[in-house]
């Protein structure tokens, strides 16, 4: 019983992680209608700055935030140099611009830190289990990113639905033109909104950082399930990219945990294991594809009317 | 006309091939980017330096290394190992990292009838009966890596083990050579998919097992992240890991750091080595690329001074004197940074097997430190298939 609430825990932990790295996605590429490939690039300079920020400045936390301010930055001058020239253009044109930019970015980094996966130190005060329930341990850096991701939904939560600038983001995603006939500088907005994604994707990597291996490339496999996240939740809904992001979460690590043991009460047991490796690696997959049958637009499909 | 012209080409080419003759031209398939990309890296480094410390020679033979990134995929490997045969006549090709890489590279220089040395991966199915007598292996038959951690296991009095591999062929070899000498129970299995990057349930079922040590082959990043993970969980200081020289070498532990403190592994290979070769090549990697050199780059150092020790015995030629070149291969008479050398009959070495654990060094810095022979003259499983015979 144990060993089921601490996986399920540990699926719960996987989706809010899942959930940080897809939010940043879900704001540029749902409320914006830009497909960023380079989001997964922003995760992993967000996690590279963050451990040699560490080291620099000899604290954890110091380091994480400056990550995320500078990721931030570099997201704004990206928008602002290459990719609001692209609002305009279709996907295809998007896809490509911002699939260069992932090789411009890996070479670059390759160029400044080499190929070697960097070291990245954690505080020991991060480091360790602590007993959460009777006789269930679970790692307490594992517990901060549960805290830190639901602090994001909040947040978010609150600057979407409560906010005025909120609203003007919710009607520049519904009627751009009509926002921008009101004397609203939707350009600036829009900006700011990939500043804000950029940050959650810095935050994403520096977050990752310790649990992960920093190296050239750690955000292409991300960013798929990111992807798979954002689709299942419907494109653009907040909200749903979180409940995407738990379902996402839970049906992956489950399915790792139990479906070889499932497997193995009516298989010979190297059968099961090879089986239940396949398995669980398409279960996500599976899940996406059932979900997407029954409601083509995912869970929470937001109305938008684009000319 | 046609005739002349035709006679001058003849004259002209008869007058380049012993001009080409003099240097010989060396080909280099390799994975130089994705992040595994320093796995090439180093091997490259340490092949060039030891062309390097000659002045542009191996052997006392001009070479010509030609370097290219087939970036792990099979398809990039095949074409640049086709453009080296073709294009640039390469007499000796080397370089190849990973298993997937191999079984197209290792047939085009086959059919070409060139020589193959392997710095790196060793498949099992060109040890056993798909043995050939141009195809040379530097470093290991790659069982032989998860062989000797499974003699380190059983030395260390480890009764059982919780035991881990990525899902694909390699991980599977793995598995099976760490239970060919694992005389323990084996407590749990698990196949995670190739570039997982969360462990948290593999860890609860590892905790929930209680297991008295873990194995585990996850190559590339998978194994970093599953080490930091494995930490993170309060796990490193109670349920000891035990892994092979792919799973802990200077590159990862640089990438862990003090996470992997007394983490025990094995290797044919340490930095701290004590002989004469070895010394000089710790010394002048590090003054050349001013980093340390990892098991890669003593990888890469020993195939070039093995193809250096041919190239002395045959004056240079390769091609011309195939048997000349493949016997003075066989012969493995040069000082190997590993200490002694030698081929079994299917020209892949026996090594001795170290124990090497992660220690602090003086001042505080993270070492693999090596510990003694586990598993000597450690002969790979394959061999007694090979039809190779020396003597005829």
């Amino acid at each position: 019983m144990h060993l089921f609430a601490e996986q399920l825990l540990n699926g719960i932990q996987l989706g809010i992680f899942l959930y940080l790295v897809a939010a940043g996605l879900t704001l540029i590429f749902g409320i914006m209608g830009f497909i960023n490939l380079a989001h997964g690039s922003l995760f992993m300079i967000g996690a590279f700055l963050a451990a040699t920020l560490t080291d620099v400045t000899g604290s954890f936390l110091g380091g994480l935030v400056l990550a995320v301010i500078a990721t931030g930055v570099i997201g704004v001058v990206a928008e602002r140099l290459i990719l609001r020239h692209l609002y305009e253009r279709d996907h295809l044109d998007q896809v490509l611009v911002t699939f260069g930019l992932i090789l411009f970015t890996n070479e670059l980094v390759v160029m400044l830190a080499g190929r070697a996966p960097q070291f990245f130190s954690t505080p020991g005060w991060l480091n360790g289990s602590v007993e959460i329930l009777p006789g269930l341990q679970y790692p307490v850096y594992r517990l901060a990113i549960i805290a830190v991701g639901a602090a994001v939904a909040l947040l978010l939560y609150w600057i979407i639905a409560r906010t005025r600038v909120g609203m003007l983001i919710r009607a520049g995603s519904t009627d751009r033109e009509t926002v921008e006939v009101l004397g609203v500088d939707i350009g600036l907005i829009f900006t700011a909104l990939f500043g804000v994604g950029a940050m959650f994707a810095g935050l994403a990597g520096a977050m990752a950082g310790p649990l992960v291996s920093v190296e050239v490339g750690m955000g292409e496999g991300q960013l798929i399930l990111a992807f798979v996240v954002v689709v299942i939740g419907g494109i653009g809904s907040v909200h749903g990219t979180l409940i995407a992001a738990l379902m996402v979460g839970i049906a992956d690590t489950l399915g790792r945990a139990f479906v070889t043991d499932v497997l193995r009460l009516f298989m010979a047991p190297d059968t099961a294991s090879g089986m239940g490796a396949g398995l669980s690696s398409m279960l996500i997959y599976v899940l996406m594809a059932i979900i997407l049958i029954a409601r083509p637009s995912g869970l929470f499909p937001v109305q938008t009317s684009r000319h | 006309m046609k005739t002349t012209t035709m006679m001058a080409l003849a004259g002209a080419l008869a007058f380049a091939a012993p001009a080409a003759a003099e240097t010989v031209k060396i080909g280099m398939v390799t994975t130089l980017s994705t992040g595994a990309g320093y796995l090439g890296e180093d091997v490259r480094d340490g092949f060039l330096l030891a062309v390097k410390e000659e002045g542009g020679k191996l052997g006392g033979t001009d070479v010509e290394v030609l370097v290219e990134d087939d970036g792990r995929k099979p398809g990039t490997g095949r074409q640049i190992a086709q453009r080296f045969i073709e294009r640039d006549g390469v007499e000796i090709m080397t370089g190849v990292i990973f298993s997937n890489i191999s079984p197209v590279v290792w047939p085009l220089a086959e059919e070409a009838g060139i020589f193959y040395v392997t710095p790196n991966s060793a498949p099992s199915a060109y040890a056993g009966a798909g043995c050939h007598e141009d195809y040379f292996a530097v470093a290991w038959q790659n069982d032989s890596l998860h062989e000797s951690v499974g003699v380190l296991s059983n030395d260390l009095g480890h009764g059982n083990a919780f035991i881990m591999a990525a899902n694909y062929q390699a991980g599977k070899d793995a598995i099976a050579g760490f239970k060919r000498y694992f005389k323990g129970e084996i407590v749990g299995e698990l196949y995670p998919a190739l570039g997982q990057t969360d462990y948290a349930a593999e860890i609860a079922a590892i905790r929930d097992a209680k297991p008295a040590m873990v194995y585990h082959f996850l190559p590339g990043g998978m194994g970093i992240n599953f080490i930091k993970q494995y930490a993170q969980a309060g796990l490193g200081g109670t349920i000891p890991q035990v892994l092979s020289g792919a799973g802990m070498e200077s590159r990862i532990l640089g990438a862990v750091g003090e996470t992997a403190l007394n983490v025990a592994s094995t290797s044919h290979w340490s930095a701290d080595f004590d002989n004469e070769a070895n010394k000089a090549f710790v010394a002048g990697f590090e003054a050349e690329y001013g980093r340390l050199p990892s098991v890669y780059a003593s990888q890469g150092y020993d195939t070039a001074k093995l193809i250096a020790s041919a190239l002395k015995a045959t004056g240079g030629k390769v091609l011309e004197d195939k048997d000349g070149f493949r016997n003075a291969m066989r012969a493995a008479d040069f000082a190997s940074v590993r200490g002694e050398f030698r081929f079994n009959n299917n020209q892949h070495p026996i090594n001795d097997w170290i124990n090497q654990v992660v220690e602090k060094d003086a001042d505080g810095a993270l070492v693999l430190r090596s510990k003694g022979i586990v598993a000597p003259a450690l002969a790979d499983a394959y061999a007694g298939e090979c039809a190779l015979d020396w003597n005829k």
